[in-house]
């Protein structure tokens, strides 16, 4: 196995919100002690539900927000302080895509302009130099020279998250980290991205951050996807048996949740109450109000993340459970 | 049997630019009818017309009848009573389908006021049953709350309350779940299926995800470019479908199970209603497109009992059929 390019341990972050005008302040866990390992060339999908921390994560690992506890280690080094030359130098080296492209491209700008403003920002090349990396790039996402002379407005939305990704890709990244990249686009487009990216990352040997509501997709393009849930990873594993074998109850919920071409909602798990809420995060495990099988324990402890064979990890009493009373 | 609902040619253009060219369907009592197709593909808009809730620069041609009355052009008093009574409509975005400052008791009273005689306590009580119905907690006092006080989960439910309020013969689900979590939608798509068994309520669901669809319709339509391409019953369209379209769309959704394989994407982009191309509106994206198809648009034909499929090729391959038949 390649050595981990981005090692993530233990990461908190906490926002304090206020309910109403005078109301008392109350500390929103968005991220509870997350660790993650992402080896160089391989792709990492994280998934949840919106308020589950997954977004939050990205911008963490990508040093855009200061963990309150917890380390990020990119490339063997320790994330440098904000605003600093390391900082920088290490800032070129990844790079983030975000669902709304054109929310990311100013539109009073020419779209290879826009490509080309990172090589003269981190100063990579001559002018000549960085004139033909823009053509190479718009190349690589399959776009011709004449899209870059476009406006966003002119483009369409699959061909803008084109360019979003031609740009971030023009310092020569290794790390990208993706936040729902396709979501915003038809599956016929979603599909024409996806393959891209995959294409891409052989090429490039990108290490990528796949954060998604889309299983499917998510399935598509990662080694290993993480769960997360109220701020927490509740299961891990690798994609190719992760929702063929779900554990965790709410990877099930997820899976089962998921509609399928060809298949009735037989069987069906549908998950009752409300979506879960950071500002109220429940006692002892999160998912437990929610949870089919949730017995009295639930309510009580918060379930470790432990490994339940092969490289999968599990965070529930009821899988778990019974190994741990086998060995007392 | 009649169909409750059909549309025959309807057409709609705005400022001269024809988005909706031709639509064909019908909609049988308690039927459950999908229609899928990318943003673009006048999904919404076949139903926005058909109910006359286009603005008054669209020019909306054809005929649309539900039980066998027109309804296209009809006065406004008897659209009134088709619209919210007949046939109910909800849509993707319900928080700002919903009055911010009126409480959920003033909006749900006010389409029951609307649409059934009842007066008074009778009102309230009717209130607080569709409440209950759609799986409210403690409907009584809930009533008394203002939209931003449910989760977006529950103003769906809320929206499906009011869109019930009418009795309705049909509900208009467009995107009913896209703004919602995984877990929410399986909520609320099983809300639908319930609701739509105890009332023999025929349902549309509009949209874009094929799986949603799927699960919950017995026919689908498949809309590409303001036509339908391809109309099937559900288990048959995705276990076979025959338009190239209706192919592709299937292929380019990752498989969840299985092993992965790289997913078929259509090139390029749907096109622009103001620069259609002649013939098929999908030949210029299609791998099998060949000269005839770009002459004369194909038309919906039947390929099957239940079937039916605008593609020469299809067309090509019926005739063939036919002629071997006829000898």
């Amino acid at each position: 196995m390649s050595p981990p390019l981005v090692e993530v341990t233990e990461i908190s972050r906490s926002y304090s919100m206020r309910s109403g005008m005078f109301g008392r302040t109350a500390a929103v866990h968005a991220v509870d002690g997350v660790s993650l390992t992402i080896p160089k060339g391989q792709t990492l999908g994280l998934v949840g539900e919106s308020g589950s921390g997954k977004s939050t994560t990205g911008r963490i690992v990508l040093g855009l927000e200061p963990p309150d506890s917890g380390e990020v280690r990119f490339d063997g080094k320790s994330m440098a302080a904000p605003v600093t030359a390391a900082w920088r130098t290490q800032r070129a080296r990844m790079q983030m895509i975000f669902q709304d492209p054109l929310g990311a491209l100013d539109r009073r700008l020419p779209v290879a302009t826009q490509i080309r403003e990172p090589l003269d920002i981190h100063g990579l090349g001559t002018p000549a130099e960085r004139e033909d990396r823009v053509r190479d790039l718009l190349r690589a996402v399959e776009l011709t020279p004449a899209h870059g002379a476009r406006y966003p407005g002119a483009l369409s939305g699959g061909q803008r998250q084109r360019i979003v990704l031609a740009r971030a890709l023009a310092t020569k990244p290794d790390f990208l980290v993706c936040d729902e990249p396709v979501s915003a686009l038809d599956v016929s487009i979603q599909a024409q991205v996806v393959n891209l990216l995959c294409d891409l990352q052989a090429q490039l040997g990108l290490t990528l951050l796949f954060i998604s509501h889309d299983l499917r997709v998510v399935r598509q393009i990662s080694n290993v996807v993480a769960v997360m849930y109220l701020g927490r990873i509740v299961e891990i594993g690798s994609a190719d048996d992760l929702f063929a074998r779900p554990e965790h109850p709410y990877t099930q919920a997820l899976v089962s949740a998921s509609p399928a071409p060809g298949r009735r909602s037989a069987g069906r798990i549908v998950l009752a109450g409300d979506p879960p809420n950071p500002a109220a995060r429940p006692q002892g495990c999160a998912f437990h109000p929610r949870c089919p099988r949730a017995i009295a324990r639930c309510a009580r402890e918060v379930p470790a993340l432990s490994t339940v064979g092969g490289n999968r990890q599990v965070a529930c009493h009821l899988v778990t459970g019974a190994e741990t009373r086998d060995a007392a | 049997m009649a169909p409750l609902v059909n549309i025959e040619g309807l057409s709609v253009a705005f400022n001269g630019v024809p988005v909706l060219r031709g639509v064909d369907l019908a909609l049988g009592k308690g039927e459950a009818l999908g229609l899928v197709g990318e943003s673009g593909s006048g999904k919404s808009v076949t139903w926005l017309a058909a109910l006359g809730l286009l603005p008054r620069h669209a020019k909306v041609t054809g005929s649309v009848r539900l039980n066998g009355r027109e309804i296209l052009g009809a006065p406004a008093a008897q659209l009134d009573r088709v619209r919210g009574g007949r046939v109910a409509m909800i849509f993707q975005d319900p928080a700002s389908a919903l009055n911010p400052v009126l409480t959920i008791r003033k909006q749900l009273c006010e389409s029951l006021a609307l649409h059934r005689d009842l007066q008074g306590n009778a009102v309230k009580a009717e209130a607080r049953r569709l409440l209950d119905l759609v799986g409210i907690p403690d409907a009584g006092r809930r009533l008394e709350a203002y939209p931003h006080e449910f989760s977006g989960g529950q103003v769906q439910r809320i929206m499906i309350a009011m869109a019930l309020a009418g009795n309705p013969d049909v509900l208009i689900a467009d995107e009913p779940t896209t703004a919602l979590d995984a877990t929410i939608q399986a909520q609320i798509l099983e809300l639908l299926s319930s609701i739509r068994c105890e009332f023999g309520m025929a349902m549309v669901l509009i949209s874009h995800d094929l799986g949603v669809v799927a699960e919950n319709c017995d026919r689908v339509a498949v809309m590409y470019a303001g036509r339908i391409v391809e109309e099937a019953p559900s288990n048959q369209l995705f276990a076979d479908p025959v338009h190239p379209y209706a192919q592709s769309l299937i292929g380019a959704l990752p498989p969840l199970d299985g092993p992965r394989r790289r997913l078929t994407a259509i090139p390029g982009t749907v096109p622009d209603p103001a620069m259609m191309p002649d013939g098929c509106a999908f030949a210029p994206r299609c791998a099998l497109a060949s000269d005839p198809c770009g002459l004369a648009a194909p038309t919906l034909a039947p390929i099957a009992n239940e079937r039916a499929v605008a593609c020469i090729r299809a067309e090509a391959s019926r005739r063939a059929l036919l002629g071997i038949a006829a000898e």
